[in-house]
């Protein structure tokens, strides 16, 4: 149920209240400065030119023709860098621009600036580029065999386990317990996820503005303003101060922006013609211009008592990281820290391989790693529960994790986790009964396209649970700063680069100042880097902790500061750290330390299907969802993101993938990669509970991946209810479910 | 070539060429950023307007076409600083997040709720189902338009 203010009544309460983000009167009056509506005197429009193939040695490169177009203000090639060549959110592995080879489908070889974005389309197919194709490495299987596409092993020396096969990103192993410990029954299964497209809707876009002494200014949609920059400057050959990256308007993120994509390449633009700069992405370019989420083959033999106690689990991981390393270490990792799902597993051996491909590259999206895992997992579970004759909703209770358990990496729990809870509070929703036939076709699987009247079409109920970390993991000093100024005229402005992507973190802050400073009168500052030190990534569900963390403490700082110089203007700035973790074992996968992650949240599912399976196609009718949140800061926008986040992985599990033959996109368009509409949502009905994390600030927990990590495995749950199929892959088609 | 057209109610003029669609005019020479350049090929209706009244993608429509005609994009929607009834509902219901799909669904949303004021679910989703959205999964957008329809 929806509770509304009173209309027309804007004010930004404290934590914990049902309030209006502030943002949204100038979103829904079209007055909100996207990054691709940035606008100013003299700009010139950006280009990049895109590899046309997925793996090719560059033979030569022309530009001459290019520059002497109509319109053309410049047209630059790797030789045009001044600085570091390449670039890596872990590392350096990606070049700027193509220097002599080309590693996946759409990768930047040159760019144009002209007057118009047509000119500067038109320039870049004058560029002639001799390529010399070469075999791609297409199957993540076969990579470990196949000549290295990054012979140098980038990720070699981090203190990961040094594997010496070729194109291997990261392998890991997790040995807990008895590795070979035997039970009554033993289930198997082989699961695998194809390429998931974050598609937020606002492409990459960005200006570069020269600020006529050598450096720029940087306007683009982005997770993390200070690793943007940190990441340009060294390509422009320019210290940090002289790169200034604010944040523009972001239309929607989940991963796909934590990697860079026309910062250097505008930069380097504006900086060359010394005029802004803009770059807009179309869609088509938008499915090559960020990471996807990885796709994943997963081995699984899960063996449990007759009782149904978990005994062993054990998994083989293999993610497709495509050419470039992005965060696939941590995705590797991630993936195996959840493989056993939110249960107490005595034993377990769980193996995670990220390998290098010429597939399009793969990173951080919603989820990140513990999605695949949890699609695997849960199957498995309710094959076990199938196995034993038990339901399979207290098979999952009697092996739920609580406080104190033992994670497969020998980290106990230490914080909240109401596994328990959630998975009782999701069997509890109670799902609408059966609708009648006849029916509007609209509420029958096929919809408006008329295909059934009810015949060949049966129901099914799916049940699923999940979990995974908030905010980063493994040793990683992860920390968010926050300013506070009290003015003169009894106001406060706060400076925190927290990126606003949607998730509704410009709210978190000011709820946060409100609460701590007893004001009304409160502003956020426009997030840049210049203002204020990092905040962090807006990823890994870490936003509302770090940012309520930092602005709490400024604030309390500020106030101390307020008593001892009463009268005067205070400025004071805080860095906030969640407790520290340590990076796991190389040899073991166990902790080195008492935690490789801070804190967990969980989300259990049940979910009602139709399928008709005369012809394949499905109808969900309802979702039920109860969720780990730790505390609401704002319960409106916890249902937001819930609701949101199940349409992701019901996306995932019913019709998203990028498709590739040898590693060349075939459905980069919207036409062809297919996202749910508002004919394929069903109603989300969401219970919240909220059972404080004892160390985050006012007891929060992120909250926007535990329902994409788990709807799609709840899904596909309620697909094999209704058609007793296994299917073992996602997103399910159509001949998969036709009986 | 120059069209003159009527955005919102004013005359404007711009210098396109020929290729340019209504959705670039609108945002890159008009002045009218509102309406959003999410797919470029109709399929997601972030760039929703009104042309002479009837719900288009202003992205499928050359800008040559709306020559002399009526444009109303969501610019045009509030009045003398109050929000639109269907623009209030959407920042009530919590129908925001990343809002790029926000303004193409607000006139989708007005233009459903101008044929029929208490519209049924199903009519809702059909009516929006040409609109995408990433971020809300879509339940407090028709919570929106009920909300909507309701105080009209």
């Amino acid at each position: 149920m929806t509770q509304t203010s009173a209309p027309g009544k804007l004010k930004v309460g404290k934590v914990g209240e049902l309030v209006p983000r502030v943002d949204a009167p100038t979103k829904v009056k079209g007055e909100f400065a996207y990054a691709s509506d940035l606008i100013v005197p003299g700009m010139l429009w950006g280009h990049t030119l895109r590899s046309p193939h997925a793996h090719a040695r560059i033979r030569s490169l022309d530009i001459s023709e290019a520059v002497s177009m109509p319109g053309v203000h410049a047209v630059l090639t790797h030789d045009d860098v001044p600085g570091k060549k390449t670039y890596g959110l872990e590392f350096p592995d990606q070049p700027v621009l193509a220097i002599d080879r080309v590693l996946y489908y759409g990768e930047a070889v040159a760019l144009v600036a002209a007057e118009h974005p047509e000119q500067a389309r038109r320039a870049a197919e004058r560029i002639r580029v001799a390529y010399e194709p070469l075999e791609p490495v297409t199957d993540m299987e076969r990579a470990t065999e196949q000549p290295p596409l990054h012979a140098e092993g980038p990720a070699r020396g981090h203190g990961y386990f040094d594997d010496p096969r070729p194109n291997v990103v990261r392998h890991m192993v997790i040995r807990h317990g008895d590795v070979e410990a035997v039970g009554d029954v033993s289930v198997s299964g082989v699961y695998e996820v194809g390429i998931q497209d974050q598609a937020f809707l606002g492409p990459e876009s960005g200006l570069a503005v020269p600020d006529g002494e050598g450096g720029v200014d940087i306007y683009v949609a982005t997770q993390w303003l200070h690793v943007d920059r940190a990441q340009v400057a060294p390509c422009l050959g320019l210290p940090l101060s002289a790169v200034r990256v604010h944040l523009a308007g972001v239309g929607g993120a989940f991963g796909g922006r934590e990697d860079l994509s026309m910062q250097v390449h505008g930069a380097l633009l504006a900086l060359h013609t010394n005029r802004p700069v803009k770059i807009v992405y179309n869609r088509e370019e938008s499915f090559m211009g960020h990471v996807h989420r990885h796709p994943a083959r997963i081995w699984c033999e899960h063996r449990a008592t007759r009782e149904g106690k978990l005994v062993n689990v054990r998994m083989r991981i293999l993610l497709d990281g495509g050419a470039y390393a992005s965060s696939s270490t941590a995705v590797a990792s991630n993936a195996a820290s959840f493989a056993a799902g939110p249960y107490e597993v005595p034993n377990a051996l769980i193996e995670s391989t990220a390998v290098y491909s010429n597939n399009p590259p793969c990173g951080a999206m919603r989820g990140f790693g513990a999605v695949q895992t949890c699609f695997a997992s849960e199957a498995q579970m309710d094959k076990l529960a199938d196995a034993l004759g038990i339901d399979p909703i207290e098979l999952r209770l009697l092996n739920a994790l609580q406080p104190g358990d033992v994670l497969p990496t020998g980290q106990t729990i230490g914080g909240s986790l109401p596994i328990a809870e959630t998975i009782r509070a999701a069997a509890a929703l109670e799902p609408p009964p059966a609708e009648e036939l006849p029916r509007d076709p609209v509420r029958l699987p096929g919809g408006t396209g008329n295909t059934t009247h009810g015949e060949g079409v049966r129901r099914g109920v799916g049940f699923a649970v999940g979990f995974k970390n908030i905010a980063y993991s493994e040793g990683f000093d992860d920390y968010c700063a926050a300013r506070v100024r009290l003015l003169a005229d009894g106001s406060a402005e706060i400076h925190c680069a927290a990126a606003e992507v949607g998730q509704g973190v410009t709210g978190v802050i000011l709820q946060v100042a409100r609460t701590e400073l007893g004001i009304d009168d409160v502003r956020l500052a426009p997030g840049q880097t210049a203002t204020v030190e990092s905040a962090g990534s807006a990823s890994a569900s870490r936003m509302t902790w770090m940012a309520a963390g930092a602005v709490r403490d400024a604030c309390r700082a500020a106030l101390e500061e307020q008593q001892r110089r009463p009268g005067e203007e205070i400025d004071v700035e805080r860095i906030y750290r969640h407790p520290r973790t340590t990076p796991l074992d190389p040899q073991t996968g166990q902790v080195t330390g008492e935690r490789a992650h801070v804190a967990f949240a969980a989300c259990a599912m049940k979910v009602v299907a139709e399928v008709d399976v005369d012809l394949g196609l499905t109808r969900i009718v309802w979702i039920g969802a109860a969720q780990d949140v730790g505390r609401a800061v704002n319960p409106q926008q916890v249902e937001g993101q819930i609701e949101g986040g199940t349409a992701q992985g019901l996306g995932l599990a019913l019709m998203e993938e990028i498709q590739t033959r040898d590693g060349l996109i075939t459905n980069a368009s919207f036409t062809d990669y297919l996202i749910p509409t508002a004919l394929d949502m069903p109603p989300v009905e969401s219970v919240l509970i909220e059972e404080p994390e004892p160390s985050a600030p006012y007891g929060v927990k992120g909250v926007g991946e535990p329902p994409t990590v788990v709807s799609t495995a709840a899904v596909v749950g309620a697909l094999r209810a209704a058609t007793g199929r296994e299917l073992t892959r996602v997103p399910v088609r159509p001949d998969d479910i036709c009986l | 070539m120059r069209i003159v057209l009527r955005v919102n109610g004013e005359e404007h003029e711009a210098d396109c060429w020929e290729g340019e669609s209504l959705l670039f005019a609108l945002r890159e020479k008009l002045g009218f950023p509102g309406s959003k350049n999410a797919c470029e090929q109709g399929e997601c209706g972030s760039c929703s307007v009104l042309l002479d009244g009837t719900l288009v993608c202003a992205c499928l429509v050359l800008a040559a076409q709306a020559d002399g005609h009526d444009v109303t994009t969501v610019e045009g929607f509030a009045r003398g600083g109050e929000l639109h009834p269907v623009q209030q509902a959407f920042v009530d219901a919590g129908a925001v997040q990343c809002g790029f799909c926000t303004p193409g669904l607000v006139v989708a949303a007005a233009d459903l709720l101008q044929r029929s004021t208490s519209p049924s679910d199903d009519e809702i989703r059909e009516a929006l189902s040409g609109n995408l959205c990433r971020c809300t999964g879509y339940a407090k957008i028709f919570d929106a338009v009920r909300l909507a329809g309701g105080r009209a």
